[in-house]
């Protein structure tokens, strides 16, 4: 008997999650376990790999869908659509380095079991909203599919929704359809330089509810911005304010020229396409920026228009922490020294008054034990009846994102 | 259509529910008359009609939890109600269910242009928020041509789309926060103004679930920026096989309209008699493109968008110089269900998707359809995304063509699934596709799909009858028959 089981159909699938429950034996899924550092430790006894569910099943083009294996790899996936001039328009993310791990790791799977999305989010949506239909294997071991293989559909629920997000405690993806989209033919950003987080935010906010249709808006600290690797970028010794516009090229230029009046002396310098795609790439991934990985790494999703004060609170709560702020402010990335709890309840803490969700992404083993990935609050009664409407004997991915299941 | 048969226990006791539910709420919100109860008896799905045993407009959400408590603990169905224009039946009553009715949920709660949103009462009709924010400059995209009538919150409910979808997407892709009232009286907040689920995405499956998981008593929505400009071309081609090309053609260009719609010609004919639009009737498919952005944008693209069109053998072409032009352009579009329902006593609108490559010969099979069951067929199609709106032409007054009409929109829906589409791409299952799911989803696929409606509805009280073919009670479908050893497959051998 090997430890680890790596199905290469549904079917086989279906048999090694009835193997599990006839056993009592808890499953721990993973893709290329590029994101196994993130939530709570894995409790389960066996290892159910995706990786030998891979492959493009079909890729319309006109028809702007794409059917994967789940264990697909995203860097053989990007390629493909890349030559039909197309993308997967969330901006997955690839976070195998944050944990250490190599880069181009990320399954497809993985990505929408995690609900990456990058910067794009506040404008082409995340994970959830491009996840079309899948087909799966519950925590009974039956093989079963919903959503559908087209960009329009509303028949039955959106399960697709749901299973976004859910880090495989509901059912094991086997394989999933997602939508794809043209590839901005292309992209600039402007960057005003030396704002203060509030000024930023401000300023953020001006973009994002301008004409200019942003499809990125972050802001960096200025001894964060000294780590990007784009030279504009690391040699302004200020902090970064970046506004990335995306399109048709005169559609660009025109933004630009009208974003750069809208905030006068203050923009005073543009990425071009390379250093703005390689600028974002380093946004998006984050490691770039948090690279110590001594410090406890929090994931924030706020109210956009708060980011800057939520950041200066807990930046004086939180003594040596680094933090910056992508999605025009609404998300927050903060990295804390080894404390206690790693500064958890100052974390959450600071979302009660505004609304908003933490998510512990790094850190210590033993701690990651004790701070759950989500604090549902009123709502975990109703998780818990969603999860054992799938997994009622709690035998797929157990405790990775709750301690009760 | 079959209903669940109606418990005759509780129609006996209609006059203490009455009584009680008068004593839970504010009385005037009770409806018990039965010529009043008459206005609830059908929504936009004319051809079905059963009024409720009784009806209730709660004011506020304490008054809604009060309500499903009260009827959870006296296992009474409830059908909840937004403004009753569903195309599918999802707010279809039931003899021996309350209908919830929203109605006087009817004010926006906040606007909060900072964070780009907005908090809303779930009757407030669609095209009211957009009105509200429009001073400053901001709209909410999604766009169902019922948008002056139909409420925010059933389109939470069905997940509602419109023409502007392709580029903008559904109600789901523009919601933020939601307050619901489970089935148990349990007030649940859910997300506000900040982005993605702490946890499973309940948000996400909330929508579009029609009224069975939770009643809607709150919506924060997205709001965008009004783009600065927009204009459309209309296009005439010899053949819809040359009008799908064209659309292939746009989005392989990397074009993403804010609107793609065609029409065939007995549709063409009947909007342009009636709106005098100046459609070109000589086209076998008519192709309304509208771009929107800056200006310097939109013209960019229409000129590549024109120049596809020309590829693809348009026999007319036709750009809005003006926004009164733009708008008599969509006119007819807009006005297709009305010119329609001019030529004819009755029609049907159906609502399935397919890829668009398969377009000619849907249409092909449909027109087959249509000489054999004697009806004639018009079509209406959001081209970009692939969901096709055949317009079922009939006379309710002579017998049988009702149920021919069904029979034949029936076959349509079955043609979608058949050539790899699905059954309904923005009006919903509600009653009226309920028997085809079988068509698209086996027994697996169905069980789990009602394993979830019991975590959230355990007495399945909510709006039963609809989505789903076959009711099945929770107990039975949350059996684990792996107990006591009998693995679904026990012979086969694990690891």
């Amino acid at each position: 008997m090997t430890n680890e089981i790596s199905p290469t159909s549904a079917a086989d699938l279906a048999d090694a999650v009835c193997g599990a429950l006839r056993d009592k034996a808890p499953l721990q899924i993973v893709g290329q376990g590029s994101k196994a550092g993130w939530g709570r430790p894995d409790q389960a006894m066996r290892r159910l790999s995706l990786a030998r569910l891979s492959g493009i099943r079909s890729y319309e083009a006109a028809e702007l869908v794409m059917t994967a294996g789940a264990g697909t790899l995203m860097s053989d996936i990007e390629p493909v659509l890349a030559a039909k001039n197309q993308q997967i328009a969330f901006e997955p993310a690839d976070w195998g380095p944050l944990w250490g791990k190599p880069a181009g790791q990320g399954t497809i799977g993985g990505v929408l079991s995690c609900n990456l999305s990058g910067p794009r989010r506040f404008q082409a949506g995340a994970a959830r909203d491009h996840f079309l239909g899948f087909t799966a294997v519950n925590g009974r071991g039956e093989v079963y599919k919903a959503g559908g293989p087209v960009v329009k559909n509303v028949t039955g629920y959106d399960l697709p929704k749901l299973l976004a997000g859910s880090f495989g405690t509901l059912s094991v993806l086997t394989d999933v359809t997602v939508k794809v989209l043209p590839r901005p033919e292309k992209q600039r950003s402007v960057l005003l330089f030396g704002q203060d987080p509030e000024t930023a935010n401000r300023a953020m906010t001006m973009a994002l509810g301008s004409t200019h249709d942003i499809s990125g808006a972050c802001y960096l600290p200025m001894d964060l911005a000294r780590r990007s690797h784009v030279d504009l970028i690391r040699n302004a010794n200020k902090a970064v304010t970046a506004l990335r516009i995306e399109g048709a090229g005169p559609s660009v230029e025109h933004r630009c020229t009208a974003l750069r009046r809208m905030f006068g002396d203050a923009a005073t310098e543009e990425l071009h396409s390379m250093r703005s795609l390689a600028f974002w790439r380093e946004i998006r991934d984050v490691a770039t920026f948090m690279p110590d990985q001594e410090t406890a790494l929090w994931r924030l999703s706020v109210p956009p228009a708060s980011g800057a004060v939520i950041a200066g609170r807990l930046a004086s709560a939180l003594p040596g922490c680094s933090w910056f702020l992508d999605w025009g402010g609404g998300l927050l990335w903060i990295a804390v020294p080894p404390v206690a709890d790693i500064g958890a309840e100052k974390i959450r803490q600071s979302l009660v008054a505004d609304g908003g969700h933490a998510t512990l992404l790094r850190g210590p083993e033993v701690l990651r034990r004790s701070v759950p990935i989500i604090e549902p609050g009123a709502l975990s009664q109703l998780l818990r009846r969603v999860k054992q409407a799938f997994d009622p004997a709690g035998i797929l991915n157990p405790g990775r994102l709750s301690a009760d299941w | 259509m079959l209903m669940p048969e109606p418990d005759s226990a509780v129609l006996a006791r209609r006059p203490q529910l009455v009584d009680a539910l008068k004593r839970l709420i504010d009385p005037a919100g009770v409806i018990a008359d039965s010529i009043a109860l008459r206005a609830y008896e059908n929504d936009g799905l004319t051809a079905y009609r059963q009024p409720p045993m009784i009806a209730v407009l709660p004011k506020d959400t304490a008054e809604v939890a009060a309500i499903l408590r009260f009827c959870h603990q006296e296992g009474v169905k409830v059908v909840p109600r937004g403004s009753g224009t569903s195309l599918s039946g999802g707010a279809l009553p039931l003899a021996d269910g309350i209908l919830l009715g929203l109605g006087k949920f009817n004010r926006i709660l906040e606007i909060d242009y900072d964070n780009r949103c907005a908090v809303v009462q779930p009757g407030v009709p669609n095209l009211a928020i957009s009105h509200a924010v429009a001073g400053r400059g901001f709209y909410y995209a999604p766009d169902p041509s019922s948008q002056i009538a139909c409420s925010i919150g059933g389109n939470v409910a069905e997940n509602s789309g419109g023409v502007h979808c392709l580029k903008y997407g559904l109600t789901t892709n523009n919601l933020l926060g939601l307050e619901i009232v489970l089935m148990t009286g349990e007030v649940l907040r859910i997300g506000g103004k900040h982005l993605d689920a702490n946890g499973y995405d309940l948000m996400g499956i909330l929508t579009g679930s029609e009224g069975l998981l939770g009643v809607v008593t709150e919506v924060t929505v997205r709001l965008l920026r009004k783009p600065e400009t927009a204009r459309a071309l209309l296009a005439g081609f010899p053949s819809s096989e040359a009008a799908g090309q064209c659309v292939a053609d746009v989005i392989a260009a990397g074009i993403i309209p804010a609107g793609m719609e065609m029409m065939d010609r007995p549709a063409t004919h009947a909007v342009e008699d009636f709106v005098h639009a100046g459609y070109p009737m000589e086209a076998e498919a008519l192709l309304i493109v509208e771009l929107d952005g800056p200006e310097v944008e939109v013209d960019h693209l229409l000129s590549q968008v024109c120049a596809i069109a020309e590829a693809n053998g348009a026999t007319s072409q036709r750009v809005s110089s003006s926004e009164e032009e733009r708008l008599l352009l969509w006119a007819g579009r807009k006005a297709a269900f009305p010119a329609i329902g001019r030529i004819s006593p009755d029609y049907y609108c159906m609502d399935g998707t397919i890829p668009r490559s398969k377009l000619p010969q849907v249409l092909a099979r449909m027109e087959e359809l249509s000489l054999r069951y004697g009806l004639r067929v018009a079509n209406v199609f959001h081209a970009g995304d692939g969901n096709l709106h055949p317009l079922i032409m009939y006379d309710a007054n002579k017998p049988g063509e009702l149920e021919a009409a069904e029979s034949f929109g029936a076959d349509i829906l079955c043609l979608c699934v058949e050539v790899g589409g699905v059954l309904t791409g923005e009006h919903g299952v509600g009653v009226e596709k309920r028997d085809l799911m079988p068509q698209m989803f086996n027994d697996l696929d169905l069980n789990q799909q009602m394993r979830l409606k019991c975590a959230f509805d355990d007495k399945q009280l909510l709006n039963p009858g609809k989505v789903f073919p076959v009711l099945r009670r929770c107990a039975e479908l949350g059996a684990m028959h792996i107990h006591r050893g009998q693995l679904p497959r026990p012979d086969l051998p694990h690891f």
